[in-house]
């Protein structure tokens, strides 16, 4: 059972992987939106805070002149743009929402140490949905008032309130400039413990991605606005509980859940909805793999640099006065139920460096299940044995594009955890030690599995960051070939492309100073 | 400077910005036509709706009892009431009958711990439209025979009416509204 859950979730990632390259076609894979979808919902909550702060400012919030007062509003194109982009702005987040939820559980991201921001995210599900509907009812015209005696006989089927909340629609008299407030304060108050919940969410990590790309901001809010314009969102007739509704516009993407009570029972939906969210809770717990080993912090080699506390993506290191007593110290301090195991720190550690003499590189922080130590010696190992003319040397990921492939009597294969992991210095050290070519591949843009390794690889060999590649050193013998799963075709091509290049270059300036120290 | 592979650069010219146009606009066209789109009739034409409800407290199960002298004594003087009345109350009972039909018998329990509170009930039915027969019977006192309570009225119901059957004792009883 296990297997075929694993087997139909291997299925549906591949799927999604298609058609996330789809939009690399269009977007690139920086400005992919389906590389933001959380940002994207941040960005949709950021819209409906705005455009529902001036629509509270500007509307008559009583339930006699709510009405009203939105057709005067939505008689002014600022209005409807208004209007248009609060409405619109909802249904990006629920769509933004859901597929965040499907990529995060297709990619298996609800397990292990990324188990707490699963859980703090599933209430935040409700709290759109609960927002969401709650906002139809301030209109208070039929589409409202079909949302609000739908949901008020909803929570009866509960056996919650001692009245039917249901007794509140029963006749006009009975929807008061008080309950109205009820209403906004609904309204109002669970959007509130949504952006709370959201805080609760992402505080886990570090640098969260609450904003996506500018370009990708304008684009979202240059649609929006246009579909707000284009087509206006109208109002239904005014309310009126002595007569049912009659044909109504509804938002299906908001709403669906009253005609699925209407088509089945209130029991049944409740049933549903329980049902779902007991599943997501539960899915952390289900049976998962083993937990890889976290990093380790080796004190004698740790020099308080905070650079892996700085490129930590999980905020999993922590700098703690160092042992040796040595005033202003400090030493990074992994906490194994954070830690992702990544690599990211090792590769950020400047004793990371295979230039030490050591014959055993302990570094400042390490991964047991692959350490530093043996990355130098599998490089030194396959070099020495290499017998081409002109060795390259790939270092991959295990999460992005498949290098086994790549394998050549030419080529060195070396797998990462993650890109990383790779201390820049290894590069240099691979072109001095003989390769004539070296050739990193780190995941696409936005696509690394821990969130920045694709990024702090990149800005390393660019100089950009710390640990960086000595600049010089490996003009036109390195190539940098961002290439996630499925990008094979690329990459071979690279490093086809690579193997050219070092061919055409006198053979003593690629040698280097070759098997220096084999 | 190592080479950065055309992977990573963002697609430039005619076809990904045909590409980037499509994907927003297939975007956008599923938001504006789901937020619209199909219609929805939760109620066909020729049907109305009659909602039954009311919260109303139902009389006490059995009759106050005058305690003896010697009850009394066992009391403490602030309890010595003459007579012990039961805090339960009875459930309510409803029933109605459309064209001479029932459609619902129900009996709703008392709220509270101790069953001293007031009953409530909500029912939601949907009838076809035009003239009905409607008789609404409700007992509100497990110690009586007869039913309390009971209207019993031919009404004309327009498609999409909603007629609300509530309780009140100052206006008589049951009141359709």
């Amino acid at each position: 059972m296990h297997h075929r859950s694993a087997g139909l979730r291997q299925r549906g990632l591949k799927g999604w992987q298609s058609i996330e390259r789809l939009f690399d076609a269009a977007f690139g894979s920086r400005f992919n939106p389906l590389r933001h979808l959380g940002a994207i919902g941040v960005i949709a909550i950021l819209l409906l805070a705005a455009s529902g702060t001036i629509l509270y400012i500007v509307l008559d919030t009583s339930a006699s002149g709510a009405h009203r007062s939105i057709d005067t509003l939505a008689a002014h194109p600022a209005g409807r743009l208004l209007r248009g982009m609060h409405r619109y702005s909802a249904d990006v987040l629920v769509i933004a929402l859901g597929l965040h939820l499907l990529r995060e559980f297709l990619t298996g991201h609800e397990r292990g140490f990324r188990r707490v921001s699963w859980l703090t995210g599933i209430p935040l599900v409700a709290f759109v949905f609960f927002a969401a509907i709650g906002g139809f009812w301030l209109n208070w015209d039929q589409l409202g008032q079909y949302s609000a005696t739908a949901t008020a006989e909803w929570i009866d089927a509960l056996p919650l309130l001692a009245a039917p909340m249901s007794r509140n629609f029963l006749v006009a008299d009975a929807v008061s400039d008080r309950l109205f407030s009820l209403f906004i304060f609904v309204h109002i108050g669970v959007s509130l413990m949504l952006v709370f919940g959201l805080w609760f969410h992402v505080r886990r990590i570090s640098r969260p991605s609450v904003m996506p790309p500018r370009r990708l901001v304008l684009g979202l809010v240059g649609v929006l606005a246009a579909m707000a314009l284009a087509w206006p969102i109208a109002s239904h007739a005014p309310a009126s509980l002595a007569s049912v509704p009659s044909a109504l516009r509804l938002d299906w993407i908001l709403l669906f859940i009253h005609p699925l009570m209407d088509a089945t029972s209130p029991g049944f939906t409740w049933a549903l909805v329980g049902g779902g969210f007991l599943v997501l809770f539960a899915l952390p717990f289900m049976p998962q793999p083993r937990p890889a080993a976290v990093a380790v912090v080796d004190p004698a080699n740790c020099n308080g640099c905070q650079r892996c506390f700085a490129d930590c993506p999980y905020a999993a290191i922590t700098m703690v006065p160092h042992p040796n007593q040595r005033v202003g110290r400090l030493l990074a301090q992994v906490d194994p139920d954070l830690c992702a195991s990544c690599g990211i720190c090792a590769g950020a550690c400047p004793s990371s460096t295979p230039f030490r003499r050591a014959e055993d590189l302990l570094t400042g922080i390490d991964m047991p299940q692959s350490t530093i130590d043996q990355l130098r010696r599998r490089l030194r190992e396959s070099i020495a044995a290499s017998t081409a003319r002109r060795p390259l040397v790939i270092f991959g990921c295990q999460h992005g594009a498949s290098t086994t492939d790549m394998a050549a009597s030419d080529v060195s294969n070396l797998e990462l955890l993650c890109a990383g992991q790779l201390p820049p210095s290894f590069v240099e050290y691979a072109l001095r030690d003989g390769a004539a070519g070296v050739l990193v591949a780190p995941c696409r843009e936005c696509d690394c599995e821990f969130r920045f390794g694709e990024r702090w690889t990149i800005d390393r060999l660019l100089g950009r960051r710390e640990p960086h590649l000595r600049a010089g050193v490996a003009d036109g013998r390195l190539a940098l070939v961002p290439a996630s799963k499925g990008d094979e075709p690329a990459l071979a091509a690279s490093l086809a492309r690579l193997r050219e290049q070092v061919e055409s270059m006198p053979l003593e300036a690629s040698l280097g100073s070759r098997r220096r120290h084999a | 400077m190592p080479e950065l592979a055309a992977t990573r650069s963002t697609p430039r010219g005619p076809i990904a910005w045909v590409g980037q146009i499509l994907l927003y606009g297939a975007f956008a066209a599923f938001i504006v036509v789901f937020s619209n789109w199909p219609e929805y009739r939760h109620l066909a034409a020729d049907e109305a709706v009659i909602k039954i409800s009311f919260i109303h407290t139902g009389q006490p199960v059995s009759d106050c009892v005058r305690q003896t002298a010697e009850e009394l004594a066992k009391l403490p003087p602030n309890m010595r009431r003459p007579t012990r009345c039961p805090r339960e109350r009875s459930p309510i009972v409803v029933a109605v009958d459309i064209d001479d039909v029932n459609v619902l018998t129900d009996s709703a329990e008392p709220s509270g711990l101790s069953k001293d509170g007031a009953s409530a009930v909500f029912r939601r039915l949907v009838v076809p439209a035009g003239e009905r027969h409607i008789s609404v019977r409700l007992s509100d006192d497990v110690r009586a025979r007869d039913t309390p309570y009971e209207r019993d009225e031919v009404l004309a119901l327009a498609p999409g009416q909603i007629l609300v059957i509530d309780f009140d004792a100052s206006q008589g009883g049951i009141t359709f509204k």
